[in-house]
């Protein structure tokens, strides 16, 4: 399946989606969007990337396996909900946030990088599933 | 003060301890087993003096104070009495089990087990909430389980263990019965405090409920008829764990359930006489059984059955001086039956057998043993100057001076002695007795162990006989008090020339003449064995039977290996349960005006879901399908970004694309579509799916009719900026509130993911091999 | 429109309930994906259906004011979706081996494992 238009239209398209999906996690909290929206998003955009250009091409532009996302993923979650009992004694997954606004991503607090795990574990699972599934068939 | 709560954990550690040290460690070091309950013996004997004047020790810890349940320990002179035979008994088969089990491969799972039970049995007399006496009752029925199986290879063993654990984990059911009704009615978990509130237990509307529950544990855990014959089949275990928990100390524990209640129970009647009934029963049943067993520990098992008939039979008459003559039977119970035991146990572990017809004249090889087993004999008679004679005694006092009918009481009493007699002659003196048997063959000289640990248990027997003193102020003189309110007899081991030791002079002389007259055999053995048809325990066994076929049935009525008869179960009864809702008070209501305010975007939503719905279900190509689900999938997401649900819109949209491609990759893998099934099957499958939806759909509107309960909701709308600073409340639940479940949830993904690449990616390595 | 998206709910389940008493694997798994949808849509529509309202504060505003859609579901049906995919994807690729090891797509003649070496 391999027609120009996509394939040129992919190199492109591959990059911006990434940037939607980041934008779309990170305003998560405020607006409509969050780590699964955004992962499945990313995710979609690989596979997008793979019909134009090969799983070959798709496994290079990544360069490690999808499944390594997952237990980045699941750690990054686990430690941010474990972050209040080490820092200041809180019981599990307390919120933890920090005081001013940044620029761009608003308040930052130990729920956003929760988000980012669940994110990173979306984006390695849909990844694994399907390219598992396609290299076999 | 927590000490006793670190007691009695302690012997937990010490099996986890001994896991620690391996078996081939162990097995160099057995002696450091024993440790455990001689130190704890120690332990419980510098409470003893200040426990006789009369002080009672609390030990309190909070465990789940919300609930009542706490562990809370209290040691009084019944706790005392227990705990000092536990660790006493403990400590000598620890350590004749030293010599016993000498190089046994499991030898450290045996003393494991054995440490777990001592630790719960201690539990179990001393706790003062009945939730965890209930849960040290339930520990002490599963480490006997293991002993008995502990030759686990053996079929013969393992299922008396299970038979064993089913009788006696029915009644532990039976006393969380009771100890939740009890807690509920009398508001407290704590039996001293129950104690406070006695009209509960004597005439409240629920008395006779908390009565039979109390008596279904008892009976159960002390071997009474008709649930004893658990206890002659738990001789399958080694016979230290037969002296040790099947008659020193577990089957006591329904015993001291009966006393401790005792005093709970003091104006109940019915409590009384049916403890007196029960328990006349056994004792005489069991000591009718003995006069027909050929197998030592048979006697000696159906010996204690008659034992703890006795004890309950005693318990049922009341009287101080019938409470008073069961304390002193436990002990001297403890003592000789725990010695015969022993003396069994050697004599199996020299000549290789028990069986009594074949076992004579082995006092010139096992003399000292002899002499132990002598002892252990006459105070199992009630000989003079044993405890055993003092023991008697005081039942024939117990049963002339108390109860409605003194004279058929003294006389059952009579007669179960005498049996008694010529039960303990039988297993104490007839091996030793007489001429050499040749067929034995050579007997080896047992180790020091082996004869001296019967050999303190027989001399204890003839101390206690010699100073009741020391048994009186010990326990008699507190406890009964403690059970009855009244002053316990004097003890003595000689009260003149009176009717009692005459009765005592008829049962040991009619005894003695029935050990020469009656000879066991075999055939005698054979010819009672036709009655076991019609015993309890083939009841029982034949009842078990039933159920099995019949859950056999069940199983393969309802589960065939079929599907889709799995999913029709389901689906039938929940139909049902809808329709039969519906028909009952239909309110549907459905009105023109609703489908007159459609606008159009919503009838082109639901005309393309049944569209979507119909092709799905109807089309031949499997193509069709997918496309189908794919287009249904759509207007979903069309539903939710209508009704104001973004993020799912969104969710869903991402989430059905990946669907389809994962369809399509997968598609061409897959067989064809067939039809398979008959016109018939589908129309009745049709007829099932529709008439689940249609009642799933009318209970749907009528659910809509009623004010929702928006609680939770309007929890988290008010508290998501304030406590969470986000702003999209969906995303906030998600991340914040119930952020522990979306944890879960991607730790599901992962395994899903993990699942899908070891399906598929193990396969191939498989094949390049 | 509630009343009718509840029949549509019935009609999502019969589909569903239908397709998985098929003895065809394929429309198992097809069955339990509309079946899905169908849970999907009985939860929305037990929080009630408001239009154009989604559960967001505005830019100004502490707490959610006035109507809105119920967050609750809305979450619930969120975490269902994503995880049916898990399991889809886990039933498919188990039909594909199911299929390739035991040659045969009948549910029917699957129920005797014990014929496979």
């Amino acid at each position: 399946m391999k027609s120009l238009i996509l394939h040129t239209i992919s190199i492109t398209l591959l990059p911006l989606l990434i940037l939607f999906s980041v934008f779309v996690l990170l305003r998560g909290h405020y607006l409509p969007g969050g780590g699964f929206i955004g992962g499945l998003i990313a995710a979609i955009a690989f596979i997008l990337h793979a019909f134009a250009n090969g799983l070959k091409e798709t496994r290079k532009v990544l360069r490690i396996h999808p499944g390594f996302l997952i237990p980045v993923g699941l750690s990054i979650a686990v430690l941010s909900a474990l972050a209040p009992i080490l820092m200041t004694g809180d019981p599990l997954m307390t919120g933890l946030w920090y005081d001013k606004d940044i620029a761009i991503l608003g308040k930052i607090g130990s729920a956003l990088f929760f988000d980012t795990g669940v994110y990173l574990v979306v984006v390695g699972v849909c990844l694994t599933i399907i390219f598992t599934i396609s290299e076999s068939v | 003060m927590t000490v006793f709560l670190i007691v009695i954990l302690s012997s937990f550690v010490f099996s986890l301890l001994l896991f620690g040290i391996g078996q081939k460690t162990f097995q160099r070091m057995t002696w450091f087993a024993a440790l455990l309950p001689i130190s704890l013996f120690i332990y419980f004997s510098s409470f003893a003096k200040s426990i006789m004047n009369g002080e009672v020790y609390n030990s309190f810890t909070s465990w789940v104070p919300s609930l009542g349940i706490n562990l809370d320990f209290r040691l009084d002179n019944l706790a005392l009495l227990f705990t000092l035979l536990i660790t006493g008994v403990g400590s000598i088969v620890f350590l004749y089990t030293t010599q016993y089990l000498k190089g046994h491969p499991k030898l450290l799972r045996f003393y494991v087990f054995l440490s777990i039970f001592m630790g719960a049995m201690l539990g179990l007399v001393t706790s003062n909430n009945i939730i965890t006496l209930f849960i040290f009752w339930e520990l002490t029925s599963i480490s006997s389980f293991f002993l008995i199986s502990f030759n686990n290879t053996e079929a013969p063993s393992r299922k008396s263990a299970i038979i064993a654990l089913t009788i006696t984990g029915l009644g532990g059911l039976a006393l969380l019965a009771f100890a939740v009704l009890a807690g509920q009615i009398t508001g407290t978990l704590s039996i001293a405090e129950m104690l406070q509130s006695p009209e509960v237990f004597a005439n409240h509307q629920y008395s006779v409920i908390l009565m039979v529950f109390i008596f279904l544990a008892a009976f159960t855990k002390s071997a009474q008829f008709p649930f004893h014959f658990w206890l002659p089949g738990a001789m399958k275990a080694p016979t230290p764990v037969s002296t040790y928990l099947h008659s020193a100390t577990m089957v006591k524990a329904g015993i001291y359930l009966l006393l401790r209640f005792t005093p709970h129970f003091q104006n109940n009647s019915y409590f009384f006489t049916t403890l007196l009934i029960v328990g006349a029963i056994t004792m005489l049943y069991a000591a009718f059984q003995t006069l027909f067993k050929t197998d030592l520990k048979g006697i000696l098992a159906y010996s204690t059955i008659g034992a703890l008939g006795i004890m309950v039979f005693l318990i049922g008459i009341g009287t101080s001086a019938s409470i008073t003559a069961a304390i002193v039977f436990i002990v001297v119970h403890a003592l000789y039956k725990a010695s015969l035991f022993l003396v069994t146990g050697t004599i199996d572990h020299q000549a290789k057998t028990r069986d009594i017809t074949k076992l004579s004249g082995l006092r010139k090889v096992l003399m000292p043993l002899a002499i132990a087993g002598l002892i252990a004999a006459l105070s199992s008679g009630g000989f003079p100057p044993t405890v055993g004679f003092i023991g008697k005694d005081l039942i024939y006092e117990a049963t002339l001076h108390g109860g409605l009918n003194p004279v058929l009481l003294t006389t059952m009493a009579v007669l179960t002695n005498i049996l008694m007699v010529f039960a303990g002659l039988l297993v104490g003196v007839k091996p030793f007795a007489g001429k050499q048997n040749e067929d034995l063959g050579e007997i080896k000289k047992p180790h020091f162990f082996l004869w001296f640990m019967p050999m303190i248990l027989a001399v204890l027997s003839l101390l206690f006989g010699l100073f009741p003193s020391m048994v009186e102020a010990l326990f008699t003189h507190n406890i009964t008090p403690l059970l009855t309110g009244e002053e316990s007899p004097h003890l003595a081991i000689w009260h003149g020339f009176n009717l009692i030791l005459l009765l005592s002079a008829i049962t040991i002389i009619s005894g003695i003449i029935i050990y020469f007259i009656w000879k066991p055999s075999h055939k005698k053995e054979g010819s009672m064995m036709k009655f076991e048809a019609i015993s309890p325990k083939s009841l029982a066994l034949k009842f078990s039977d039933l159920f099995q076929k019949l859950s056999y049935i069940l199983t393969r009525t309802f589960q065939n290996g079929y599907l889709r008869r799995y999913v029709m179960v389901i689906l039938v009864l929940l139909t049902l349960v809808f329709g039969i809702h519906v028909f009952i008070n239909p309110r549907i209501f459905l009105s023109v005006k609703e489908i007159k305010a459609l606008n159009w975007n919503e009838i082109v939503i639901l005309a393309m879901m049944l569209v979507s719905i119909l092709f799905t279900v109807f089309t031949k190509s499997r193509l069709t399908a997918i496309a189908g689900m794919g287009v249904l999938g759509y207007t979903m997401c069309l539903i939710f970004v209508f009704y104001g649900a973004p993020d799912l819109a969104m969710t869903q949209f991402s989430i059905d694309t990946l669907t389809v491609i994962l369809f399509v990759l997968v598609l061409y893998r897959l067989p064809k579509y067939l039809k398979l099934s008959n016109r018939t099957n589908r129309v009745r499958d049709a007829i099932v799916a529709m008439s689940f939806g249609t009642f799933l759909a009318f209970t749907i509107i009528e659910i809509m009719n009623e004010t929702p309960l928006k609680k939770t909701s309007e929890y988290y709308a008010e508290n998501a900026y304030v406590l969470a600073k986000g702003k999209n409340v969906v995303n906030v639940i998600l991340v914040d509130f119930r952020g522990f479940d979306t944890m879960i949830e991607i730790v599901v993904l992962a395994i899903s993911a993990i699942g899908v690449f070891a399906l598929l990616k193990l396969h191939l390595k498989k094949n390049e091999k | 429109m509630e009343i009718l998206l509840a029949i549509m709910t019935g009609i999502l389940y019969a589909a569903g309930i239908y397709l998985i008493l098929r003895r065809s694997l394929v429309k198992l798994i097809i069955g339990i994906v509309i079946l899905g949808n169908g849970v999907n849509l009985l939860i929305f529509l037990m929080g009630g259906l408001v239009k154009g309202n989604p559960p967001l504060i505005l830019s100004e505003g502490k707490a959610l004011e006035g109507l809105y859609a119920d967050p609750v579901p809305q979450a619930l049906i969120l975490t269902a979706i994503v995880i049916s995919f898990g399991l889809q994807s886990f039933a498919i690729v188990l039909i594909k081996r199911a299929y390739k090891v035991l040659k045969t797509d009948d549910i029917d003649t699957m129920n005797k494992t014990d014929d496979i070496t």
